[in-house]
């Protein structure tokens, strides 16, 4: 049992200050986690505000028709269970606008040298910290929340078999490694060689510099682009069918991956669907006349890219999957071109026969789709009234809802659903 | 072709495909995928530079069969012509 500071969220980046409008709690009152306590009013709407801890409100500070600033103390609670636990599962009604709230808007605001001295200590970013105080302030209760929460973090560190081993290797822990790969996760290249020489290779520092790069185009594309998402899972059926009667045919260097058939469809897709191919540019969308599909390449390093194969609608799929390889090998090794890099029209995500079964991809700005594919998988499936295991990827769009919409966004992925049933038709030119 | 040899031309063939993997402390019977992060991409690489190399077609219905060091070497000197 706890005391706990219910504070004014920042619902939105962009939110600085809001007024109470009414009180729907008084002292004394029970709370559970989600109820609604208030509505208080923004520039842009009212809102009604919910409590994400159960307890008793001791005390309520902020009267209706104030004016506060995010981060000022609304009402105290008393009696709040596992403060703790609550944070740490706070996910279900926590939309993006609740996962910002839980920022400050501009840094940490810090006015006790014992909170600074306690968070040095215990390894805590105070930039990092949600201030619960009066005005954001982060209070000492902040930082004991915060290191309980590292804590717990610091158990469960998501890393590759192979670093964790490199880093057993070379005495480093890898709970304070950062990690560049799926969910954080560290991988080989970001363990350093050793703790005392941090003994970065080329590699790795481009693998920084690339990492910057990623995530100001990728703030900007969150900050612009208004994504709609929508997905389809396919059956493969057919195309792997097709693909293991052709490779058995072929010598090692003709034969196809699946992904191959994956980009060849989108790109086929691309062309009939041309909303989806070109850029948005000011406040109108510029449809490009060729599909240059990009290609998300992940790096050993920890990098990742997304040049194109040009004119991909042009080329049958034995064309393509020869470029693939060729751009794989040269993404890697860090020799790509100019025009591979600045021309993408649409770009393709696919995260292999290791990833995920779904992904929801962030478009590369200022290009207006991105089309992912989680891994192929046997799944069940209702055919004819029985189930039926059938190989499946799940195809996913995501658009820039100024140049479409989720009617067009459907036609698109049916598409490539429909090209996916006839294979043998994908080494032809459309 | 014996076990030294057939060992030798696969690690070339992975360090070819994968410069940056630390092929020297992989041991026989890690697993690529796990222990080197070998995709499908690199996998075909490394069968078709084996293919370029020794003459050995592996066909993709064995792909299934060759996870670590170990299979390859197995795999090749039981194909190998030499």
């Amino acid at each position: 049992m706890a005391d706990y500071d219910f504070t004014l969220p920042a619902l939105g980046a962009d939110m600085e200050r809001a007024t109470i409008i009414e009180w729907r709690v008084a002292s004394g009152d029970h709370v559970e986690r989600g109820d609604i306590v208030a509505i208080i009013d923004t520039e842009k709407s009212e809102i009604e505000l919910e409590i994400w801890h159960g307890g008793t409100v001791r005390e309520i500070l902020v009267d209706a028709g104030e004016e506060v600033p995010v981060g000022a103390v609304l009402a105290r609670l008393t009696g709040v269970d596992d403060l703790l636990g609550a944070l740490a599962s706070s996910a279900p009604s926590r939309g993006p606008a609740e996962a910002s709230a839980r920022r400050p808007p501009r840094g940490a605001i810090v006015r006790s040298p014992l909170v600074r001295h306690l968070a040095e200590e215990r390894g805590i970013d105070l930039e990092a910290v949600q201030g619960t105080g009066p005005g954001g302030l982060v209070t000492r209760r902040d930082v004991d929340v915060a290191s309980a929460e590292q804590q717990r973090r610091a158990a469960v560190v998501l890393a590759s078999p192979r670093a964790r081993r490199l880093a057993d290797e070379r005495g480093v822990a890898l709970a304070g490694l950062t990690g560049t790969g799926p969910a954080g996760a560290i991988l080989a290249a970001d363990v350093p060689r050793s703790t005392s020489s941090p003994g970065r290779t080329p590699a790795m520092v481009r693998a920084d510099s690339m990492r910057r790069t990623l995530a100001a185009l990728m703030a900007r594309s969150k900050r612009e682009i208004p994504h709609y998402y929508l997905a389809q899972e396919i059956d493969m059926s057919a195309a792997m069918e097709w693909l293991g009667g052709t490779n058995a045919e072929r010598p090692p260097a003709e034969r196809l991956l699946p992904v191959a058939l994956l980009l060849k469809a989108t790109a086929t897709a691309a062309a009939r669907h041309r909303e989806f191919n070109g850029f948005w540019i000011e406040d109108h969308l510029e449809v490009s006349e060729k599909v240059h599909l990009g290609v998300a390449v992940a790096l050993r390093s920890g990098g990742l890219v997304a040049p194109a194969i040009l004119d991909a609608e042009d080329k049958p799929v034995t064309v393509l999957m020869s470029e693939l390889r060729d751009l794989v090998a040269r993404a890697r090794a860090g020799r790509l071109r100019g025009a591979e890099m600045s021309s993408p029209t649409i770009t393709v995500t696919s995260l292999g026969d290791r990833g995920p079964d779904l992904v929801h991809g962030v478009i590369y700005p200022p290009q207006v789709a991105l089309v992912g594919f989680g891994r192929i998988i046997a799944r069940p499936m209702v055919l004819d009234g029985a189930v039926v295991a059938r190989p499946v990827v799940t195809a996913t769009l995501a658009g820039d809802h100024r140049a479409t919409d989720g009617d067009r966004g459907a036609r698109m992925l049916a598409t490539i659903d429909r090209v996916l049933q006839s294979p043998e038709d994908l080494e032809d030119r459309p | 072709m014996n076990d030294t040899q057939a060992r030798a031309t696969v690690l070339d063939c992975i360090s070819a495909v994968a410069p940056d993997a630390p092929v020297d402390d992989l041991g026989g019977s890690d697993e690529l995928s796990v222990v080197l992060e070998i995709d499908s991409m690199d996998l075909l690489n490394i069968v078709v530079a084996i293919h370029d190399r020794c003459g050995v077609d592996i066909p993709e219905r064995d792909y299934g069969k060759l996870a670590t060091l170990d299979d390859f070497t197995a795999y090749l000197v039981t194909h190998a012509a030499v």
